[in-house]
């Protein structure tokens, strides 16, 4: 696969571009030149981790939107086996922007919920750019209670633009799904681990976000409005977009530090989607250790918890009143 | 002036300035709606509805709670709980400049009352939004408040109910505030456990954060007439849509056509309404009027 780079990433882009002419030279020169192929790689690796430590918030939620980094699927197809993918939410459609299903994590039965995006663009358009409609929510909300009918831990994959803003979606009643996942998801009886790894993208993302543990890829966001729409209205202008990027803390570091999530997966050197094999096993590994630790908790404290979380959040002060 | 006027200067010439007549401010005020000349005090002896077509004007969080519950016995929840800047946001404007403005324009410190009384003497705990404080936005202050609101009426067994007025999340807090969404909502199963009623009235405007999370997971959800209540604005839709959005889209009325509410009901009629659904929840015989 021919990777994509990012505007910031053009000197990567450059290296890359030369090590394949060079490797193309290669196949019909007698000349050895495969040191110098290691030796630019070498200076290629170097350059992304270069590029990588100092990634500002807006690179980052570029490096979120990568046409190439993991989806939900993809998770699905390399961490779990025997995946069924269940659809419909037996009212109205099945919304190919959130997939679901049952499969098998190390062998125990585990139920998957995740948004998924498209690759192509017709693929894109049937996903609908990974924007779900109230039928998404409500497909995904039958596949907590079944999860919880059959004890089955779930396991959310976040990674959306945000719900979808349409007519339709407004006429079946988009905002009473999204509340009432949130509200379910608050006191569903199974352990509950979200893992934010592309774009999380305000209440259409925290809809089959509220969990007992939340895990974030570093180059993942998370964030209450678009930098765009935020730069829309409050600058009146979308080129503000990395100014309110920056100001609202979009990043897995800067929300592990306010406490707002609990854990960062490091990506490999240039993001995820530069090494799938590697990506998979760190959130594997990490789920792993939270389902562990959340099946070492009777239901009873584990929704206790939860609550308790769910209540702690926010900052403000507090005064006496006369 | 023109060549015409020039030629043919009028009879009647207008003065210049300093004979326009004086209307006095604050007498008169006309309809939003169907552009009727009232006077103020009219329309507030009417709740601010309009006595011609019925409009339901905003009102202020205090003044709704005012007209709301039974004049005595008020005591207000959550009062102690202030905002702060956590990201430190600014703008085009300071988050804390606009906390002060908001106050400045509101006498509020931030976007949520919360109060309890009774409404024809059925004890309850009433929260309404100041949609004049930041647009009613959601941040930790609101969530916080309303979590309160709850609590006393899990310690008390008290009915809730919340009057949205909203745009959504607080934007200037960053991801706390979508945490909101999940805090209020959260806080609504505790309700259930003890079956005790919330009802959620949407008033004008509910939109966003507020329209997505607790709104919408009242036992009973009522909408004034007229209100706009939906997920995405109006103009993000079309946006995104670019179709002209049908007439009376996403109004109270359209909500009830496509079952999203329980009942329309006119600001008139709302103590009647909420102290007989509180007592039907709570199998307690019906209020005295």
């Amino acid at each position: 696969m021919k990777i994509t780079f990012l505007d910031f990433e053009q000197p990567i882009s450059e290296i890359e571009t030369k090590i394949e002419e060079l490797r193309f030279a290669q196949d019909d020169s007698a000349l050895d030149i495969s040191a110098e192929i290691t030796r630019l790689q070498k200076k290629s690796l170097s350059l992304t981790n270069g590029i990588y430590a100092k990634l500002t918030p807006w690179q980052i939620s570029q490096v979120a939107r990568h046409p190439q980094r993991p989806y939900t699927l993809d998770y699905a197809q390399h961490l779990f086996t025997d995946f069924e993918e269940l659809h419909g939410d037996r009212n109205f459609a099945d919304d190919p922007a959130i997939v679901g299903g049952l499969a098998r994590f190390d062998g125990q039965t585990v139920m998957i919920i995740g948004h998924q995006k498209g690759r192509d663009t017709k693929d894109k358009i049937y996903r609908n750019f990974g924007m779900p409609k109230p039928e998404g929510y409500r497909k995904a909300l039958r596949l907590m209670r079944l999860a919880e009918k059959f004890e089955i831990p779930l396991l959310t994959f976040i990674d959306t633009p945000g719900a979808y803003p349409g007519i339709d979606a407004e006429e079946r009643g988009q905002s009473e799904a999204i509340g009432r996942n949130l509200y379910v998801l608050a006191e569903l009886k199974v352990p509950v681990i979200c893992t934010i790894i592309g774009e999380g993208g305000s209440g259409g993302a925290l809809a089959v976000a509220v969990g007992d543990t939340v895990q974030m890829l570093q180059y993942a966001t998370y964030s209450v409005i678009s930098p765009e729409g935020c730069a829309s209205i409050l600058w009146k202008s979308a080129d503000k977009a990395p100014d309110a990027a920056e100001i609202m803390g979009i990043t897995a570091h800067r929300l592990k530090t306010m406490g707002l999530i609990d854990k960062i997966i490091n990506e490999p050197s240039g993001g995820s989607h530069r090494n799938y094999p590697l990506i998979m096993q760190s959130v594997k590994k990490s789920l792993q250790e939270s389902l562990k630790q959340l099946q070492g908790y009777s239901t009873e404290i584990l929704l206790q918890k939860r609550f308790e979380r769910l209540m702690g959040y926010g900052k403000f002060k507090e005064v006496k009143v006369k | 002036m023109s060549w015409f006027q020039k030629l043919l200067p009028p009879k009647i010439k207008r003065k210049e300035s300093g004979d326009k007549k004086v209307v006095p401010e604050g007498l008169w005020s006309k309809c939003a709606s169907c552009e009727s000349v009232l006077y103020y005090s009219d329309l507030g002896n009417n709740l601010n509805v309009c006595p011609k077509c019925n409009h339901h004007n905003r009102i202020s969080a205090r003044v709704r709670l005012d007209l709301l519950l039974d004049p005595e016995a008020q005591y207000e929840i959550g009062a102690e709980v202030l905002p702060i800047d956590p990201l430190k946001f600014k703008d085009r404007k300071r988050y804390s400049d606009r906390l002060s403005q908001g106050k400045i324009d509101t006498s509020e410190d931030d976007s949520l009352v919360v109060m309890q009384g009774s409404v024809m003497t059925v004890p309850l705990v009433a929260a309404a939004f100041e949609f004049s404080f930041m647009g009613g936005s959601m941040g930790s202050v609101v969530g916080e408040r309303f979590v309160r609101g709850v609590q006393v009426c899990v310690e008390q067994r008290l009915p809730f109910v919340c009057f949205a007025a909203s745009g959504g999340a607080r934007m200037q807090e960053g991801l706390f505030s979508l945490m909101q969404m999940a805090k209020t909502t959260a806080a609504l199963t505790q309700l259930s456990q003890e079956r005790i009623p919330f009802i959620s009235v949407l008033t004008d405007p509910t939109m966003g954060g507020v329209s997505a999370s607790f709104a919408f997971i009242g036992d009973v959800v009522i909408a004034e007439p007229n209100a706009l209540i939906g997920f995405a604005g109006p103009r993000v839709i079309e946006q995104t849509v670019r179709q002209t959005l049908p007439e009376g889209f996403q109004r109270a009325e359209f909500l009830l056509d496509h079952g999203a509410i329980d009942m329309i009901v006119d600001r008139r009629k709302m103590r009647e309404k909420l102290a007989n659904l509180c007592t039907l929840l709570m199998k307690e015989p019906a209020p005295v009027s």
